[in-house]
């Protein structure tokens, strides 16, 4: 196997409100020798907020972050789950409809880009099974989890709709029982906590509009790991960080009982795996504090 | 002539009873059973009922995937039973299945439901052509091909209710309309006949409406009709905007804040996305908001890094957009 090279799509969220996952995602980069081209010029891809005001405007703007991976021939790596929906999703319409394509190449026209469909867009959690292989990460690891038990937390959009991720991944997840997840703890050495809520929402989207609604999404998934006797919980997805890490207590209130577990992004699970010092992976940026590194 | 092999394997099953007159909790029976490779998943509710149990109940009337009366639970995941074949189930599941209603709170005798609030609010969406009929038509009204594929298949629901018991704010909000009003609400706003005025408002109002959704796409996965009520969802907020119908609130400026911080920055602006939607409302954010900070999780305006090549995002911004606010 050639040296792994990607374009990365960060996605806003590594860029500010979650600075450990992009710290970490460099340093488990580093390690496993996959070189990552930062999409620089790549606007937001509009969290699927930015679809419900103006659809066709989300698909402009998506098409032109996959153009700019496909100038560099590129498969385009995101980290972040709903990033790699509505990046996924674009190309699935576009790849899907020769008339939309052109409507949205009229406008990338503008500005001298065009999308062809060339590049395939992955997340970095299946660009690590699907093309760099468990086992292999398998004989790096250094440090292995073997004392903890770790949720696994899927996060809605790596996993659903089930045809998108088919379609996208060479690895194809059942969204009523993935297992990419808790085959990567399995890989680091870890053992996987099975609870009710790990395929679940975390509420994140409708936060500001639904509070109520949302805090008790998030309560019940802290509460379904911590009842199956979780250490921790890892997510693939940013937002799902944020909703689990920064709003226990707003989840606390809505079910009426005290949660919180750390939580750590993937890789700085494999991070840990793998002997990065924790300072790289950025561990001091949780709110739930991280104990036991 | 090709020939088809019938595999058979044992199957435990934990089947949902519960006897809303008798039973003061539900329990579930084990019954383990072989399964052939071409049975669904009502042969085997079916079995269970003709060979072990004449009590237990459940819905099923066209085993034709027609009628939408035999949705379940299995593992949790909702189905169709009459469509559903069983070796797909041990695929995904193994050999131990349980069998539940689709909502157990919901459940009368075993694996039937109330199914009141489904029906409720369905009725709320006004589903149905509401326009005003000419009784002496001198033409036929017609409906190009082109119009009638706007209603993207919405038309093809057959009420089963997968969806809205799949999904997650119908399980813990009673007032959420839900997955399938919304893609009934959906099929007829999107019905060149149709004239109702406040269907779209209606749906689109702040608390219980679409925007309560959370995206979780469980509706998506859910329907055996593949109807993707989410998509649905998605395009009530768009003839919203694009009507110059949406009211400003929080939702309707959550939405709009990314393009505003799009054409600004190409990349989302956070701390200012949540300040443009909650208004004054950001006083609740403050505790968390100081915390994140502490820690480093919260960017300044000032300190946000803009896309490169931002020039060409502004004037996509500026070309391609189809929506008002
Ligand atoms: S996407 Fe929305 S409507 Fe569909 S199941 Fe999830 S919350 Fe319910
Ligand atoms: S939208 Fe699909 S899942 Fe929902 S009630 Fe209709 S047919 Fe059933
Ligand atoms: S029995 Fe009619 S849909 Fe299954």
């Amino acid at each position: 196997m050639g040296k792994l090279k990607y374009a990365l799509f960060t996605g806003c969220t590594a860029k500010q409100s979650t600075p450990e996952q992009m710290m970490s995602t460099m340093a488990v980069a580093e390690k496993l020798d996959i070189e990552l081209v930062e999409l620089t010029e790549a606007s937001c891809c509009g969290a699927s907020h930015l679809q419900d005001y103006d659809d066709f405007l989300s698909l402009v703007l998506n098409a032109r972050n996959i153009a700019y991976a496909e100038k560099h021939e590129l498969t385009m790596v995101t980290i972040c789950n709903t990033c790699q929906l509505n990046t996924a999703m674009t190309k699935h319409r576009l790849d899907n409809s020769a008339d939309l394509k052109a409507r949205v190449n009229e406008k990338l026209g503008e500005i001298g880009l065009e999308y062809k469909g060339t590049s395939k867009i992955t997340h970095f959690l299946y660009a690590i099974i699907d093309d760099f292989g468990l086992d292999k990460l398998k004989e790096m690891v250094v440090t292995p989890l073997s004392q903890f038990n770790i949720a696994p937390f899927y996060g809605c959009h790596n996993i659903r709709p089930s045809e998108l991720q088919n379609e996208t991944h060479d690895t194809p997840e059942n969204s009523y029982n993935p297992t990419s997840l808790d085959d990567l703890i399995i890989a680091c050495g870890g053992m996987t906590v099975d609870y009710e809520e790990k395929n679940k929402c975390c509420g994140f989207h409708a936060e500001l509009q639904a509070p109520k609604v949302s805090a008790i999404l998030t309560g019940n998934a802290i509460a379904g790991a911590m009842d199956g006797n979780a250490d921790w919980i890892v997510t693939p997805c940013p937002l799902c960080h944020l909703k689990l890490d920064t709003q226990t207590g707003h989840a606390s209130e809505a079910i009426g009982r005290e949660v919180s577990l750390p939580v750590l992004h993937m890789q700085q699970m494999i991070g840990l795996a793998l002997g990065c010092p924790p300072e790289t992976l950025g561990m001091k940026h949780h709110i739930t504090k991280v104990d036991f590194v | 002539m090709s020939t088809t092999t019938i595999n058979t394997q044992k199957v435990n099953f934990n089947v949902f009873r519960f006897n809303a007159d008798e039973d003061y909790l539900p329990y579930y029976e084990n019954y383990s059973m072989d399964v052939t490779s071409e049975e669904v998943v009502l042969d085997i509710l079916n079995r269970i009922k003709w060979d072990h149990d004449g009590s237990f109940s459940y819905r099923r009337s066209c085993r034709h995937g027609i009628c939408g009366t035999c949705a379940i639970k299995v593992n949790g995941r909702v189905t169709l039973a009459c469509k559903e074949s069983m070796t797909d189930m041990i695929e995904v599941f193994g050999n131990e299945l349980t069998i539940e209603p689709l909502s157990k709170k919901r459940a009368i005798k075993d694996l039937i439901i109330d199914k009141a609030d489904f029906w409720e609010k369905h009725e709320q969406v006004t589903p149905y052509l509401d326009t005003e009929i000419d009784e002496t038509p001198t033409a036929e009204n017609i409906v190009t091909p082109a119009q009638a594929e706007t209603l993207d298949e919405a038309d093809l629901c057959i009420q089963c209710g997968a969806c809205h018991y799949a999904c997650p704010v119908v399980e813990i909000s009673d007032e959420f309309m839900g997955p399938a009003a919304f893609a009934a609400a959906y099929r007829f706003e999107a019905d060149i006949r149709d004239g109702n005025e406040s269907r779209l408002t209606d749906v689109n109002k702040m608390g219980s409406g679409v925007w309560d959704c959370v995206k979780c796409f469980e509706c998506a996965d859910a329907c055996p009709k593949e109807i993707n009520p989410i998509e649905k969802i998605g395009k009530l907020h768009n003839m919203l905007f694009q009507s110059g119908k949406a009211e400003s609130n929080i939702a309707t400026r959550h939405a709009v804040g990314f393009e505003r911080s799009i054409k600004r920055n190409g990349v989302l602006d956070e701390g200012s996305l949540v300040l443009y939607s909650e208004l004054a409302g950001i006083v609740k954010h403050v505790p968390v908001a100081l915390k994140m900070f502490s820690k480093g999780k919260i960017v300044p305006p000032w300190g946000i890094i803009k896309s490169d090549n931002l020039d060409e995002i502004q004037k996509l911004v500026k070309s391609s957009s189809t929506a008002k606010f």
